[in-house]
């Protein structure tokens, strides 16, 4: 499958890529590197992971991280209680079999070893800037070769390469070591008729003219200057809602009524409600 | 295209030039990347800087880096059109003979080798008076003693219980692990209860520091200050402003304080003008604050507080720092003169939303402010209303 033929495959799943993002994840599946997604929130990298472990046929396994995130809720963990309650019975076997797979906790990277013996999972390891770095260090271990060591039971290693997919929403730099085990991308918010192509699929409902006043429309929005700038899927989310409404043109009333679903902060919907959406509805394509 | 071997190793050198952080890896990748691609479809022009693209840049602001090179290398129009056009550089000529680190640079310049200085243990008396000479009025001989002075300095900034759990003795959460492993150990018997706590982690420091004219005397001796505060604190970021606002973090992390200050003042838009600092805050707050404020941060802001712009826009963009930030200390220069009272408009505005307001003036407010920061609460405090 090459780069082209990959890109058809992944807008038949509803995913649509510009041909940077095509060449990125071509790259990536056949240089087996994990890919280093980051770009503001909503442009899609969560779903691309998604979309990827539709189109192999193959099981999706999400890593969500968060501050704090370690080994045990990561890779895996032993089952105490169970531990402490087979120590008290007496009629048990010596102990050293307390470290056994019987008593072993699977996490989501462990998961995606174990799911490696048929064939390669897609492992999403989401939201990597809000682990700590103690975390990224072991990620490039693990990254490295595909395997885990437990010391009560050795090493496991992955049969097939998992598809990685990390992705990061900036809110702090990732460790360059970290990123050059990757392939990185940046995501930026599509160009216009990609983004018309987008709301056309998931909204066909929306008439043609209206879907593109509607996209021109957030993509003038971007260029301001906000707190939070509106992502693809809230694009989609208006154009369901402006569907719903189903004016015959994209008119003030109709977009200051809805703007809740384009902004997310009270600041910004209060600095664009009423004259800045008149003037940017009225700004010639 | 039979002459790739060629252009990779040529194209990532040129991307070297222009500062890109590669390794020898990063051209192997290409030229394998080159290699899977060649097969599937005709290398044209497109995929040559798709696969570039693809297997080069690391981060984001290499992009505009790479359209660049790539045009300059392979010829032809720039791949994507450039979204801001960089400001024209100002005219540092007359700049570099006058102010501020130019002094640093041209001494840098002038002896590249850095001599060995011998500590001089001058009389006591005369430390002491030096302890309390404003920058301000310093001579350049005591300046360089002053900033020989500052390399003891540290800023130990306060501490923060991050998620991660570590051994603890006697309070916190149950360390099931070492429990069980006790246990297994005493024939199933739990004799004792091991326990675990939050991990302390040092606060991020984040600076963002007045350059404008108004600042001028104490700009060059407190970015010596802040080479320093980089250099012993591992987690600080720097910014400076005047009308606009410049990162310099990655500039003070070199070692050797001269040519630190070079690079960083060859990186400043706008050395000793004018003084902005509701935009500079604005541009923090948009571009920066989510990245280097996230985990509960310090930030120090130096500044005499006299702004041009729009107090009430400055108050707004003071309230969204403090929101963001663990504690704000706000540092004035003109503090340590006797009966100065913030009525710099933008200064009183700013005020309600500061934490700690401290002089910054000389040696002692230096020490001063590293007991203070050593003093934080762990917690964040209610903030005190500051009366203007």
């Amino acid at each position: 499958m090459n780069r082209e033929a990959l890109a058809a495959q992944l807008a038949a799943h509803g995913y649509l890529v510009d041909d940077a993002l095509a060449m990125s994840v071509f790259l990536a599946l056949r240089m087996e590197r994990p890919l280093f997604l980051e770009g503001a929130p909503g442009v899609g990298k969560t779903l691309l992971a998604k979309v990827l472990a539709e189109l192999f046929a193959t099981p999706l396994i999400r890593l969500q991280c968060y501050e704090g995130l370690d080994l045990a809720q990561a890779a895996y963990e032993w089952n105490y209680p169970r531990q402490l309650l087979a120590l008290q019975d007496r009629t048990r076997a010596p102990a050293d079999d307390l470290y056994s797979e019987a008593f072993l906790l699977r996490r989501p990277l462990l998961q995606a070893i174990d799911a490696a013996a048929e064939r390669a999972p897609v492992l999403l390891i989401d939201e990597i800037d809000r682990a700590d770095e103690e975390f990224e260090s072991f990620l490039l271990e693990l990254l490295a070769d595909f395997q885990i060591t437990i010391p009560e039971l050795g090493t496991l290693k992955a049969r097939h390469k998992p598809i990685v997919v990390l992705t990061s929403n900036r809110t702090r730099d990732v460790h360059d070591a970290l990123k050059r085990r990757c392939l990185y991308h940046w995501i930026d918010y599509p160009a216009f008729e990609l983004e018309v192509e987008i709301v056309r699929r998931k909204v066909p409902a929306l008439a043609d003219h209206v879907r593109r006043s509607v996209v021109a429309f957030v993509q003038r929005l971007r260029k301001e200057d906000l707190a939070k700038l509106p992502g693809v899927a809230e694009t989609v989310d208006w154009a369901e809602a402006i569907a719903h409404v189903a004016p015959a043109a994209l008119d003030a009333p109709t977009v200051d009524a809805t703007l809740g679903l384009l902004l997310k902060y009270h600041d910004d919907i209060e600095r664009v409600r009423g004259a800045k959406v008149a003037a940017l509805l009225a700004e010639p394509a | 295209m039979t002459t790739a071997y060629h252009d990779v190793v040529g194209f990532v050198r040129a991307l070297r030039a222009r500062g890109v952080g590669l390794g020898i890896e990063h051209g192997e990748r290409f030229a394998h990347a080159l290699a899977l691609v060649a097969p599937t479809e005709p290398l044209d022009r497109r995929a040559l800087y798709l696969a570039a693209r693809a297997t080069l840049v690391t981060r984001r602001e290499d992009l505009a880096v790479l359209d660049d090179a790539f045009a300059a290398h392979f010829g032809g129009p720039r791949a994507t059109p450039q979204a801001t056009p960089l400001a024209p550089r100002h005219d540092r000529g007359a700049f570099f003979k006058t102010a501020l680190v130019s002094y640093m640079a041209e001494r840098a310049a002038a002896d590249a080798e850095e001599v060995a200085v011998p500590e001089h243990h001058k009389a006591a008396s005369a430390h002491e008076l030096l302890q309390r000479k404003d920058f301000a009025t310093c001579t350049p001989a005591e300046l360089d003693e002053i900033a020989r002075a500052m390399r003891e300095l540290r800023l130990d900034v306060t501490l923060r219980a991050s998620r991660r759990l570590v051994r603890a003795r006697r309070k916190g959460r149950l360390d099931l692990p070492r429990i069980v492993r006790d246990a297994a150990r005493r024939g199933g018997l739990a004799l004792t209860l091991a326990r675990r706590q939050r991990k302390l982690r040092r606060r991020p420091l984040v600076v963002l520091a007045d350059i404008s004219g108004s600042m001028e005397l104490y700009s060059r001796i407190l970015l010596q200050f802040l080479h320093g505060v980089t250099q012993r604190h591992v987690r600080t970021e720097t910014f400076v402003f005047g009308t606009r606002l410049t990162r310099i973090t990655s500039e003070l992390q070199i070692r050797r304080v001269d040519a630190a200050l070079d690079r960083a003042s060859r990186a400043i838009v706008d050395f000793a003008g004018g003084t902005r600092i509701a935009d500079s805050l604005h541009t923090f707050e948009r571009r920066f604050a989510r990245r280097v404020l996230g985990r509960g941060a310090v930030v120090l802001v130096i500044s005499d507080g006299w702004e041009t712009g729009d107090p009430v826009a400055l108050a707004a963009e003071m309230k969204q720092l403090a929101a963001r930030a663990h504690r704000v200390v706000w540092l004035n220069p003109l503090l340590g003169q006797r009966g100065y009272t913030p009525v710099a408009r933008g200064m009183a505005a700013a005020l309600a939303y500061v934490d700690d307001f401290l002089p910054i003036h000389d040696l002692r407010s230096l020490h001063a402010l590293a007991d203070h920061l050593a003093r934080i609460p762990r917690r964040k405090s209610q903030r005190h209303v500051h009366e203007a």
